[in-house]
């Protein structure tokens, strides 16, 4: 039985389309729905269906036509972009699909970026960023650049990077869209450990069924509306 | 500024091809601005030192230079009674009348004539020029055919090293001394003595007279004095100012050159930097997007892109810096425009001028590096993302 | 055909980069042509030389004077047909600034010896008949708006005093390398003046022009006037018209020489630019190049390609300099106009634009070109996506 703990997103009739030329693509309907706190969801649904537009959206790296998002009690839809920018530091851990690391720095200094963002000296910054990369389990490799890594160990740095500044949400972009099977399986293990021992709130855009599985709930998007649907796991 | 500098110098050094061209291009702008800074400076620091703020010369109204002046001796002496002359250690006037005349003589390296100035003096006037110290033979006896010459004059000009000869005023002349004079434009002389000169040149006028003051401050009254006194058709000039104005027209004209050159240059490596620029911020898109998805704000992109733009400056400011240095090795040897007589100036390089240099690289990979940098912190975020 | 459609495409896929390195070239090729065009200005006095004509001056320096009873004696001269003369006046008109070369002549012979100096007859008469009459070349009239009849007064530094002339005539020049800012007067009324204020320094000739009939005998002549005068008071030095004028010049080498070293850092600039420019493209574009070669074109293809669209940028950023060019020269003719007289492009500094941007189009492209013909065409396709 999961307990139904008090809900960390809310999302009211949103509503997004795309401009391409001249013509108007509407990519969201209308989404209403809450993701309660330690949720581990995953969003799924055919290309085009506006899933990764929707992640954007709560992620606050994109706004909506109409609608609104609420994350941790604020609204962020209508924030101006340098509000935005500082809530995102704080509030969005991002996985991307091809780890989007810095090439020019190493370990070390890209799960140290989000914290150059806060007030913290740059003892405590060494502190979280050794002990997040024991926790992914690449302390050894704090010194390597991304070039020298391998792809798993290149997205647990990116996740490293995601939870340094122990945000409130944890989004993922087909986090294991371009890894081998083996390395697939430690990125969704880390994951769920994240969200069950530490009670992160995950959500996931995926088209892996194997990452489905490892998710609580599924919700499928299907041309910008929500199926009715919902699976819950466990 | 939350962005680390080392994202973007790391960044400069990750392009190694690129940025080493962009940066030869600046390196080439700042050598050539440098130089042509150190080789005016160089010329007004000749002449500059050459003449003594306590020290007045006299030359005929009008001439704008010794050459072309003539001073009658009975103005010269009208001149020599004028009370606001120093006294010399001999108990008479401090002041040497001098006949300056251009003779063509052929260079050593590739025996092209340039002109020459020889000076006839007096007695006086090595006292008058501290500046100036005999380095080897000696002095010219009266009444003889000897001269001495300028350092500049022996090593360039043949027949003007010690012990060799010259030929001039049907006859022959003996370089019995050489003297060294510094940088200033005296070392491109050669001195004799005035009354042997006026003879062979059979010139019997004066071109200039030079004494020392012995109060400095009394220089206008005898300038108006002198130059409303109806017998005489002179003008009056502190030494020093008279030399420098020697050296306007030149400097005038290297600096023109100068500028208009850097100018046209720095267009060409500012372009070289912008598309380097554009281009750094074309391929790393995917980094910018991931920067602001992590709340680095745009102003921060901003400033890691001007940053890297001004590093590429600075390099290739710092190159070409190093590069003109080296130009203080060699000398210039022309003929000045104003007097139509030779010259010779080596390059100066001076903390005003490295100043300038590095400013001037630091524009450059300001405008090259400004448009691609806006563009980097405008980009749309999910657009960016999606490039990678 | 389908090669050439392709390179024209491929340099305009992006605009921003393609546009700025045009731009580069053109700016590069404009400056180059633009000192050239300075350089041979300088040279301006030698083209203008004529084979028949002879300088001759106090071997000295031309600080001392000839008397002038050698005007008979170089008469006298086998194989002289003409003998005029002059001094340099040096003198100013208003202000410092305002300088141009003025000289006393003796009017008759020296116009015949300078058939390239056009005045009308009217004009010529009447600055022949006129003691205090004066001619300027059109170029210093319009400057200055001058009209026939003016009273021109000019200071004088050589010769002091306040001289006025009055203008009868304002001469064309019959070539295009023809000096139109001289001001020439008569030399009599110099030497009268001179003889009633310092006669000491009157009966002096600064330089005799001499015409000779047959070019071939200027070494000879030359050497039979100097020798005739040697060892007496005045020697001379005797040389053809255009070696006078480049020993001027040799006086000013170190500059011209630096003018000179400038012009070719520039190529060098903008090479670095263009050679920037197509190593980056190549390296964009080093997947693409594999896909052609896993097609089937070889790698003289893909060199083409390379080669094809660095020619093409340097071309079109040469054309647009050297249009360019040409105004900007004038302009700045205009505004040098007391240090050159003649500002004039050469044909030969376009034949060096374009030789320059062939070079530097070439020079550019030929790492990446390398680099891009010996992509393996597995390792390419892996750097696409």
């Amino acid at each position: 039985m999961v307990q139904k703990s008090h809900p960390i997103v809310e999302i009211k009739d949103l509503y997004k389309s795309y401009r391409r030329g001249m013509q108007v693509v509407p990519v969201l309907e209308g989404i209403t729905f809450d993701i309660a706190e330690g949720e581990f969801l995953a969003l799924m649904g055919p290309s085009g269906s506006g899933k990764s537009t929707l992640l954007n959206l709560i992620a606050g790296i994109d706004s909506a036509d109409n609608g609104s998002i609420k994350v941790d009690g604020v609204e962020i839809n209508t924030l101006p972009e340098s509000e935005l920018a500082q809530w995102r530091a704080t509030n969005v851990g991002f996985i991307f699909q091809f780890y989007n690391l810095i090439p020019v720095l190493n370990a070390f200094e890209n799960v140290e970026l989000p914290l150059l963002l806060t007030g913290l000296s740059k003892r405590e910054r060494k502190d979280h960023v050794d002990m997040v990369l024991r926790v992914v389990g690449l302390a050894d490799r704090m010194d390597h650049f991304p070039g020298q890594l391998s792809g798993g160990q290149q997205q647990r740095v990116a996740i490293a990077r995601a939870i340094v500044t122990d945000p409130t949400i944890l989004v993922a972009d087909e986090p294991t869209g371009d890894l081998d099977r083996v390395s697939a399986g430690e990125i969704l293990d880390l994951m769920d450990r994240l969200n069950s021992e530490s009670g992160k709130t995950i959500i996931m855009v995926t088209h892996d069924p194997r990452a489905a599985e490892k998710a609580h709930s599924i919700k499928q998007l299907e041309k910008g509306i929500l199926n009715v649907s919902s699976e819950t796991h466990r | 500024m939350k962005i680390p500098y080392y994202y973007s110098l790391r960044n400069l050094c990750t392009r190694r091809l690129t940025t080493l061209l962009t940066a030869a291009g600046m390196a080439l702008v700042v050598f050539v601005f440098a130089s042509i800074l150190m080789l005016a400076e160089g010329l007004q620091k000749t002449l500059v030192a050459t003449g003594s703020y306590e020290n007045v010369i006299v030359i005929r109204k009008a001439s704008k230079s010794e050459v072309q002046s003539g001073i009658e001796r009975s103005q010269a002496s009208i001149v020599e009674t004028q009370p606001e002359i120093a006294v010399g250690p001999d108990g008479g006037p401090l002041m040497a009348k001098e006949m300056v005349v251009l003779i063509s003589l052929p260079k050593r390296d590739n025996n092209k004539p340039s002109n020459v100035v020889i000076r006839g003096i007096s007695r006086k006037s090595l006292q008058l020029r501290p500046q100036v110290k005999l380095v080897h033979g000696r002095m010219t006896r009266a009444g003889s055919s000897e001269i001495i010459a300028g350092s500049s004059i022996a090593k360039r000009f043949k027949g003007g090293g010690m012990g060799e000869t010259l030929h001039f005023g049907m006859r022959d002349w003996t370089v019995v001394g050489i003297f060294d004079a510094g940088s200033t434009g005296f070392s491109s002389e050669i001195w004799g003595d005035v009354d042997q000169l006026m003879q062979a040149f059979r010139r019997p006028v004066y071109s200039s007279i030079t004494f020392r003051l012995r109060d400095s401050s009394e220089f206008e009254g005898l300038k108006n004095r002198i130059e409303s006194d109806p017998r005489l058709t002179v003008e009056t000039k502190r030494e020093n100012k008279y030399y420098e104005e020697q050296s306007e027209l030149m400097a005038k004209f290297l600096r023109i050159l100068g500028m208009s050159l850097t100018i046209i240059f720095s267009l060409g490596a500012i372009i070289g930097a912008m598309i380097t620029m554009y281009a750094a911020v074309a391929t790393r898109t995917g980094e910018i997007g991931t920067l602001r998805a992590l709340g680095f704000q745009r102003r921060s992109i901003l400033a890691a892109f001007m940053l890297e733009s001004l590093f590429l400056g600075l390099i290739g400011g710092g190159a070409g810096l190093f590069f003109a240095s080296f130009m203080q090795l060699f000398t210039i040897s022309t003929v000045n425009f104003q007097t139509f007589s030779e010259l010779a100036f080596s390059f100066a390089l001076t903390f005003n001028i490295v100043y300038r240099a590095l400013f001037f690289s630091l524009i450059m990979g300001f405008i090259g590096g400004v448009l691609p940098a806006i563009r980097a912190s405008r980009m749309n975020i999910v657009d960016a993302l999606r490039a990678s | 055909m389908y090669l050439l459609k392709l390179i024209v495409k491929n340099t305009f896929r992006h605009k921003l980069r393609t546009g700025l390195t045009i731009l580069g070239i053109t700016i590069a090729i404009l400056a180059f042509g633009l000192l050239r065009t300075v350089v041979s200005a300088w040279y301006a006095g030698v083209e203008a030389s004529s084979a028949t004509r002879l300088v001759v001056r106090n071997a000295i320096s031309l600080v001392f004077t000839l008397p002038i009873s050698y005007k008979e004696k170089i008469r006298q001269v086998e194989g002289v047909k003409l003998v005029s003369y002059g001094n340099w006046f040096g003198g100013i008109y208003i202000d410092e600034k305002n300088f141009f070369a003025n000289f006393a002549v003796e009017p008759i012979s020296y116009l015949k010896l300078y058939p390239e100096f056009i005045l009308t007859p009217e004009e010529q008469t009447a600055f022949i008949r006129d003691r205090k009459g004066a001619m300027a070349g059109r170029k210093l009239a319009t400057k200055y708006g001058w009209k026939i009849g003016d009273l021109i007064p000019l200071k004088g530094t050589i010769f002091p005093g306040t001289w006025d002339f009055v203008l009868r005539g304002i001469y064309k020049g019959r070539d295009k390398s023809t000096d139109e800012s001289q001001f020439l007067f008569h030399w009599d009324y110099l030497n009268e003046t001179l003889k009633k204020t310092v006669p000491r320094r009157a009966d002096q000739i600064g330089f005799f022009m001499i015409g000779i009939n047959n070019p071939a005998l200027a070494a000879e002549v030359s050497t039979a006037i100097d020798t005739m005068t040697k060892n007496s008071l005045a020697e001379t030095l005797t040389e053809t018209e255009k070696a006078f004028q480049l020993s001027f010049i040799s006086m000013t080498e170190a500059i011209i020489a630096v003018i000179q070293l400038v012009s070719f850092i520039i190529i060098v600039i903008i090479m670095a630019v263009v050679a920037n420019t197509m190593a980056m493209t190549a390296r964009e574009r080093i997947g693409e190049y594999a896909v052609f070669k896993a097609l089937g074109f070889g790698g003289g293809f893909i060199a083409g390609l390379v080669f094809g669209e660095s020619l093409v940028i340097t071309t079109i950023g040469a054309i647009l300099g050297i249009s360019a060019t040409f105004p900007v020269a004038k302009a700045f003719g205009i505004a040098m106009g007391q240090y050159f007289p003649v500002f004039n492009v050469a044909r030969e500094t376009i034949y060096l634009d374009i030789g320059a941007s062939l070079i530097v189009g070439i020079a550019a492209a030929v790492v990446p070109t390398i680099r891009a013909a010996r992509i393996r065409i597995a390792d390419g396709l892996r750097r696409i996506g």
